[in-house]
């Protein structure tokens, strides 16, 4: 059996004795005997460090590891710096609590203002909270920020990725604001429809962009919309696109999510990922999570520490503006080491070669029969529809080690590229579809 | 020095090939024309920055971390190394199924043995923290009273020694709170909670031990009290490692729990998160379970619950951290989780009992896995407050305890030493809370000057909120 208790039986019998006790069982005397459990639990008996490691490695050895990835929908495969996985292994870092003490947690305060001051700079905001869980809470969190008073219903493009609508009406099912999707039209948020909803009770829109399919869409026109009716822009963003994308600021949203994943975070199987959130000054009171902020101390040294905790949790018990603590504070970390390490360029890098990358990949399967369904311009997803079916070509692929799109439906997949997609890979995808399609 | 202020323009890495394609850019009114400022170092110059970071934090092994109610116990390595397996790490969520069974694999054994030890019979790992996970079970109360046409019921009863999660996480999901008091003894005042307990209540919140560290006695007929209005009951499992192997949530009476797989199963905190916050239920409640439900033997499958909540975040949750969550449990098995309780409870009260003839104790009986020291009348006597002893431990290298919780405590300090220290680390704090009670007769000015060896003096906390700087400024020239 492992454990990780440094004393011995021995010990553990004079420790008890010191304090005037005979067994382990009188300290757990104020236990009524009625809800005691009896036996023993019905979990395998401990392990040895090389017997788990075994049992895990043979766990995850049943997992299919692809060497070559064209899934996106929400979780991305980009390139991880040496340097990223480096720092969130320092154990003063990963091993810490939430910064209570400013003291002797000025590593870690620090670490969250830059990354603070990362995410501002990447969406044009003024102001970005310390993280929550990830994108689809985050968006969630934005729209519940916006309710006002006589404002309580949100407006969500059904053009968003699937989960993160969903996890929006999961928290408003909770706050009690109502919802109602933006129908689509040709692939993005039909602005005309949103147009002829806007009214006084509307409190904000959520649309994402690029959307889920990867197409641009139209901010500055919603922006105006949802600012001639008095409400506010949230707007979801992918990260690696804002290298080269026009901020949300610019294109006049009130508050900036999305998913920090790709940002130096791997797959994992859903996570843990990072939400980023930033918004506007005028709203900064009414943003969720940790806020971290420059002060300085009492011989006049600069330092940092947590902030504005007048919104939280902890303070104002049910009058929060949520219930967040824990957020994703060593994945905030990591985002800030990957921004550090790539740099502008660098990320413009990733930007452009994930979105050349998509075009070519179009391109090559347009040339073998499929349609590329996107009508405008697309960053680094795009959607196919075919004669061919979905599954047949994504066998196709599977038998070549390759993840290919995530199918839609029968006919339709929508694929991605990142700057981890070589070309041969990317030729190799458009030769298969081409052999399936001609058989 | 910010990283920012260390960059140099021209400098940095090489980390990206070119592009191999022929290059696309986007529509002129799509591009990005704010300056974006990014930090240029070279590769040597970051490693020197993060590492001086790293030296200005404390981990759990950089001392002793006795934060009540966080359980600051240490964080194997192997759990590290387990859930960066690349047969882990690479794995899309959106892969097919049969080819992601490993990690079907990893959730269907948490599950398994997570329910064993709470007595629940189904379990989600979608949520990402504690309060994340009260959420979700709360949204499972609500559903239910729901599903059953019950729609009076507006009202979350919450003790007020509870976490402050708790009434913030009943207002998310659209309840009031009625706060129900503590009795002189720590536990819920029965009578109280009688009088609370009606038609219009949806369920009640407790964690058991309390925050006091107390096991609630009565904690039978409180669960009763609220099954009898027709409410539910929802364990916060904050404390849950005083009691693993013990006694069961589920046997208490409690219907639905919420775990925290970073305080009670040894995953690091990371500075403040991730976590994993899953919720398990009893049978009665698990169509409503939010995310997909692993099932078959063989053969994994998802599926989803037939009346979900509805999804909680995007996926299945923090993954990786379930993974190392499921290597403690392995490692430990079924003799080591008992056994770490057991140890918690054991150090607790060493502490407690080297402590008491001079630190008044908020209840002056044997406690669970932490207790609760309430500094009023050292403070009234010398002026020395909870938050002075506190900066007096940090130069001594301990991590202070929790300070100004529960908020039913005067000037309350609560240790939980957890049952990963050994009786001379002990011993060593326990020497130091006596020396700093001493220094408070003697010299309380030294205390309220505390600490002096950190990094950085006590911080204007007022000034950073009054005028808040909340991101770097740079210089509209560079």
């Amino acid at each position: 059996m492992g454990s990780y208790v440094p004393s011995t039986k021995e010990e553990q019998k004079q420790m008890l004795q010191d304090i005037g006790f005979q067994s382990m069982e009188e300290l757990f005397a104020s236990i009524p005997d009625e809800v005691l459990l009896k036996g023993s639990l019905d979990i395998p008996e401990g392990k040895s460090e090389l017997e788990v490691r075994r049992v895990l490695e043979g766990i995850a050895a049943e997992n299919k590891v692809y060497p070559s990835i064209f899934r996106g929908a929400g979780a991305y495969r980009h390139y991880i710096p040496a340097m990223v996985k480096s720092v969130i292994s320092k154990e003063n870092l990963q091993t810490a609590y939430t910064p209570y003490q400013a003291e002797i947690s000025q590593g870690i305060l620090q670490s969250i203002f830059e990354y603070q001051t990362m995410i501002c700079e990447l969406t044009g905001m003024d102001v970005s909270n310390a993280s929550v869980y990830d994108g689809a809470t985050a968006a969630a969190e934005g729209v519940a920020m916006c309710r006002e008073r006589k404002r309580s219903k949100a407006y969500i493009s059904s053009t968003a990725q699937p989960e993160v609508r969903e996890v929006i009406k999961t928290y408003c099912f909770g706050n009690g604001m109502e919802t109602e999707e933006i129908p689509e039209k040709d692939g993005v948020t039909d602005t005309e429809w949103l147009k002829s909803h806007l009214d006084k009770e509307t409190a904000c829109v959520y649309i994402q962009h690029p959307n889920y399919y990867g197409t641009l869409e139209n901010p500055e026109t919603v922006a105006e919309a949802v600012h001639e009716a008095g409400a506010k822009l949230v707007m979801g963003v992918n990260p690696i696109s804002l290298g080269i994308m026009k901020t949300p600021a610019e294109y006049g949203a009130d508050v900036a999510v999305g998913d920090g994943q790709p940002l130096g975070l791997p797959l994992s199987f859903g996570g843990p990922y990072l939400g980023f959130m930033a918004c506007t000054d005028a709203m900064k009171r009414k943003l969720p999570g940790r806020i971290v902020g420059q002060t300085t101390d009492r011989n006049g040294k600069t330092g940092y520490v947590l902030t504005l905790q007048a919104r939280e949790q902890h303070i104002r018990r049910e009058k929060a503006s949520s219930n967040i603590c824990s957020n994703q504070a060593l994945c905030a970390l990591a985002v800030g080491v990957y921004l550090a390490a790539m740099g502008e360029a660098g990320l413009e890098q990733a930007a452009v070669s994930s979105m050349s990358g998509a075009h070519y990949l179009a391109k090559g399967l347009a040339e073998t029969g499929c349609t590329v369904e996107n009508q405008g311009e697309f960053f680094h997803e795009f959607v196919t529809s075919s004669e061919v079916p979905a599954e047949k070509i994504l066998k196709a692929l599977d038998e070549q080690d390759i993840l290919g799109g995530l199918p839609l439906d029968d006919r339709r997949i929508l694929w991605c590229c990142t700057e981890m997609n070589t070309k041969e890979e990317m030729d190799r995808v458009i030769r298969t579809v081409r052999e399936v399609s001609e058989c | 020095m910010l990283v920012f202020e260390k960059s140099r323009p021209g400098r940095g890495t090489s980390v990206l090939p070119p592009c191999e394609v022929e290059t696309v850019t986007l529509p002129k009114k799509d591009r990005r024309e704010k300056k974006l400022h990014l930090p240029e170092l070279s590769e040597g110059e970051l490693g020197r920055h993060y590492s001086e970071l790293a030296k200005k934090s404390h981990g759990v092994n950089d001392g002793f971390y006795p934060l009540g109610s966080c359980t600051m116990k240490y964080n194997p390595r192997i759990d590290e190394e387990t859930a960066n397996l690349p047969g882990f790490t690479e794995i899309h969520p959106l892969q097919p199924e049969e080819t992601a069974q490993g990690c079907l694999k990893v959730l269907k054994f948490s599950e398994t043995y997570l329910c064993e030890i709470t007595g629940m019979d189904r379990m989600t790992f979608q949520p990402a923290a504690g309060a994340h996970g009260e959420f979700t079970g709360l949204l499972l109360i609500k559903t239910y009273h729901e599903s059953r046409n019950d729609t009076k019921r507006t009202k979350i009863i919450v003790p007020d020694s509870a976490h402050g999660t708790n009434p913030a996480s009943a207002a998310m999901a659209g309840y009031s709170v009625v706060s129900v008091p503590s009795g002189p003894d720590g536990c819920v005042n029965l009578e109280k909670l009688r009088e609370a307990a009606g038609e219009d209540v949806a369920g009640l919140m407790l964690t058991n031990p309390n925050t006091v560290g107390l096991f609630d006695k009565n904690i039978l007929e409180i669960t009763k009290i609220i099954h009898e209005c027709g409410g539910l009951c929802y364990y916060d499992g904050a404390n849950l490692n005083a009691v693993m192997g013990t006694v069961r949530p589920g046997d208490m009476g409690f219907d639905v729990i919420h775990l925290n797989l970073h305080k009670t199963f040894a995953t690091p905190h990371g500075g403040g998160g991730p976590g994993s916050g899953p919720v398990g239920c009893k049978q009665f409640l698990a169509e409503f379970l939010p995310s997909k439900l692993v099932e078959g033997e063989e053969v994994l499958t998802f599926r989803k619950p037939a009346s979900s909540i509805g999804e909680m975040k995007s996926f299945y949750g923090n993954f990786q951290v379930v993974v190392k969550a499921l290597t403690y449990i392995l490692t430990l098995g079924r003799e080591g989780i008992p056994e770490a309780s057991r140890n918690a409870v054991l150090n607790a009260n060493y502490m407690m009992f080297k402590l008491k003839d001079l630190y008044d104790m908020a209840y002056d009986q044997v406690c669970m896995h932490e207790f609760v020291m309430s500094l009023a009348s050292l403070k009234k006597e010398t002026g020395v407050s909870a938050m002075d002893i506190a900066k007096g431990l940090l130069d001594h290298g301990i991590h202070p305890p929790t300070m100004y919780f529960p908020l039913i405590v005067d000037e309350a300090l609560m240790v939980e030493p957890t049952e990963t220290e050994s009786r001379e680390t002990l011993d060593d704090a326990i020497e130091v809370f006596r020396s700093l009670y001493e220094l408070a007769r003697l010299n309380p000015e030294s205390l309220h000057e505390a600490p002096v060896t950190t990094p950085v003096s006590r911080l204007d906390e007022v000034t950073a909120a009054r005028h808040p700087v909340l991101r770097y400024r740079f210089e509209e020239s560079l």
